[in-house]
């Protein structure tokens, strides 16, 4: 696996330590990306980050209500892992899916438009937050009960090698799901079955107010007890896009070979509360300062420029784009029709 | 015409589908090698491979949602559960996701899965072998759900069910794997909610599904002796349900009885009961009188479990107090 990444073969496999700073960030190596992929990337969290913010922006007006999760603090790790997918690859979340969404190139409008509830919402309104679809993607949730996402996406890969279609699925959970017992039995029926799917763990340290140390045993790594299932596992920095990136590259070129299930555990943060009620007495503001220090949407521009990728100016007139996507969705969401009553009894059934 | 066995009339379902689709596939636990419990899939393994029959380890929550994910994937998976007592297990996969998949998504995602399990008391397996979920998962929105009492019967909802593109959970009553009954060479398909007058009759009303049936069969046998002529309407369908069909016999016989082989208490015929009295109500001569089984843990011991299952003559007792016949 790629050098800033950690694999466990059997041997040892050590979390990446923090005085890895450098590396961090993609500030330390050259990398294989053109400028435009690099852009690119930037882009999709800058566009993340501001969809996140005008979201909270739009909760507060009592626009978007029910649980708003956000994702800000993790961008770099959705960006990175579904930057190397393919059209034909599936993506299976869970509710804190608008990063993902997002970053698979859903329509924004439509997207914003499903938060406030509205008939032009990916789902018709229907689904709000936490349930995003957009099948024509192979975007396939969206999911609400911790860990439930799993096994569609175990049967989702699995119908991928049924039909020999070289596509992989790509399944996001957190680390409080690693304690429902669907984690398992899907990392052992991945593993029996040899299913193309990429476990991407999003370990943001907490589930909800739980942090992992209180409701864990043993490490706080979890990719190292996943070989017990058979299955190889790479940790790698969750704020370094780059890295995120180079690892679920080399992991998806493995999938599609047919080697069965591969797992990335993505060390990351989020730097708000678990959703927009949450007050977070659970923890305090220093642990957060320190993660905003390495905050992918602040570090990885500053790296483009001061690397000459990027001028700050492309940087600025990107960043301005961006903002006027968010406001044009805000736009179209606000002044979207909504659902019709006569719609309810739709799409019940086939 | 041909007389076959009720297990027979499943496997021949199964077959068909297999042999017809590519992109059907079963999967369960001990379907392939051992033959599954109730032998409905004896030799499927031989004739289909292992791509096709797959044994799956005894995690019900992730084999039923990689059911989910197969349909969602382009095929169409059947999944067997060794008991539908043993679907709890997986009942937040069946409800959370198969059934509202659909609906959350605006109608981009559809599940055509078909879950088969076997169902009922009456066969002493004690508290957590004999239970009746099927009537729990026809309550839920986005879930088709039915049950069969025949051979016949078996075949035609099977045929369906594995046309349908919804969730389908396909109970099939432990009490009638061996059961024999007529089913014809020729190709049929038994709709979903559409009920069956077994027995035509003009006095009194008598509703039931999957074994409930034998335990009306009795009864409307006993009832003739006494000059009293039943209808016997098998739902076969819990969701949807074929109220014209009731409606129409009540509008006639002016009295009806609703039997439920499971628990009494919040049965599926409790919600069909309280929909009769609202829209049949200026037909009844009196309640409709419901029969189910006792309000407790299934037991084990023979006597007791009979005593707990509904019986003809609870049948008769309900009408002789309701409605004086
Ligand atoms: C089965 C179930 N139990 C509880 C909840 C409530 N709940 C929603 S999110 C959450 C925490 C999950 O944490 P984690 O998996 O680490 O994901 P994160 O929110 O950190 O992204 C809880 C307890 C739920 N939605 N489903
Ligand atoms: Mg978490």
């Amino acid at each position: 696996m790629a050098s800033r990444t950690k694999a466990t073969s059997g041997k040892s496999g050590k979390t990446s330590k923090s005085g890895d700073q450098a590396a961090s960030n993609g500030t330390g190596t050259s990398t294989g990306y053109s400028k435009d992929q690099l852009l690119e990337m930037y882009r999709q969290m800058y566009l993340i980050r501001q969809f996140e913010v005008a979201c909270g922006e739009n909760y507060a007006r009592g626009l978007i209500r029910g649980f708003l999760h956000l994702y800000i603090g993790q961008e770099a790790t959705g960006v990175g892992t579904i930057a190397p997918l393919n059209d034909d690859d599936y993506i299976v979340t869970h509710y804190r899916d608008h990063g993902h969404a997002i970053a698979r190139g859903l329509d924004v409008n439509r997207s914003m438009a499903e938060l406030f509830g509205r008939k032009t919402g990916l789902s018709k309104g229907k689904g709000g937050s936490m349930h995003l679809f957009d099948a024509a993607k192979k975007f396939m949730g969206g999911h609400a009960i911790v860990g439930g996402q799993l096994p569609l996406a175990l049967g989702l890969a699995f119908s991928q090698k049924y039909l020999d279609t070289k596509g992989v699925t790509v399944c996001y959970f957190g680390d409080g799901s690693t304690n429902q017992g669907l984690y398992h039995e899907t990392l052992n029926l991945a593993a029996v079955w040899k299913v193309p799917m990429l476990f991407v763990l999003e370990n943001n340290g907490y589930g909800m107010g739980s942090a992992v140390e209180r409701v864990r045993a043993g490490s706080p790594d979890f990719y190292t007890d996943v070989e017990k299932y058979g299955i190889e596992a790479a940790v790698v920095d969750g704020m370094d896009v780059i890295a995120v990136r180079e690892a679920t590259e080399q992991a998806v070129k493995r999938l599609r070979a047919g080697d069965g299930p591969l797992f990335i555990e993505a060390k990351t943060f989020r730097y708000v509360g678990h959703s927009y009620a949450d007050g977070q007495k659970y923890r305090g503001s220093e642990e957060i300062d320190e993660w905003r220090k390495r905050d992918p949407v602040e570090v990885y521009p500053q790296m483009l420029v001061k690397r000459d990728i990027a001028t700050q100016k492309e940087i600025d007139d990107l960043k301005a784009a961006v903002d006027e996507e968010v406001v044009a969705a805000v736009k179209f969401a606000e002044e979207s029709p909504q659902p019709d009553p006569d719609e309810l009894f739709d799409d019940i059934y086939a | 015409m041909a007389e076959i066995l009720f297990r027979e009339a499943i496997k021949r379902g199964l077959a068909e589908a297999l042999d017809n689709d590519p992109n059907v596939f079963i999967m369960g636990e001990d379907i392939g090698e051992y033959g599954g419990a109730y032998a409905v899939t004896d030799g499927f393994l031989k004739q289909y491979g292992p791509k096709r029959v797959i044994d799956t380890p005894i995690s019900e929550a992730a084999f039923l949602g990689a059911g989910i994910g197969a349909a969602a994937g382009g095929l169409r998976p059947i999944v067997e559960f060794m008991s539908i007592s043993f679907s709890l297990v997986a009942f937040d996969q069946i409800v959370n996701m198969a059934a509202n998949l659909r609906y959350m998504s605006g109608g981009q995602i559809s599940v055509p899965m078909l879950m088969r399990a076997p169902t009922g008391a009456g066969v002493q397996l004690g508290a957590t072998h004999s239970q009746s979920f099927e009537t729990w998962l026809a309550d839920v929105p986005g879930m088709r759900c039915v049950c069969p009492s025949t051979p016949y019967d078996a075949l035609g909802l099977i045929r369906t069910a594995l046309k349908e593109n919804n969730p389908v959970m396909f109970a099939e009553p432990a009490l009638l794997y061996a059961m024999r009954g007529e089913v014809p060479d020729e190709y049929y398909e038994v709709p979903f909610g559409s009920a069956n007058i077994q027995r035509a009759g003009d006095d009194v009303t008598l509703v039931s599904y999957g074994a409930g049936m034998r335990v009306l069969a009795a009864a409307a046998d006993e009832l003739a002796a006494k000059g009293v002529s039943a209808e016997v309407i098998d739902l076969r369908s819990l969701n949807p349900v074929d109220y014209d069909t009731l409606l129409t016999s009540i509008e006639k016989t002016n009295r009806a009885l609703l039997l439920d082989t499971s628990r009494r208490k919040g049965g599926a015929m409790a919600e069909i009961a309280s929909d009769l009295h609202e829209r049949a109500m200026e037909w009844l001569d009196g309640p409709v009188v419901r029969i189910g089984a006792e309000d407790v843990p299934w037991p084990y011991n023979r006597g007791l479990e009979q005593e707990v299952y509904p019986q003809s003559s609870d049948v008769l007792a309900g009408l002789q107090k309701h409605y004086g016949i």
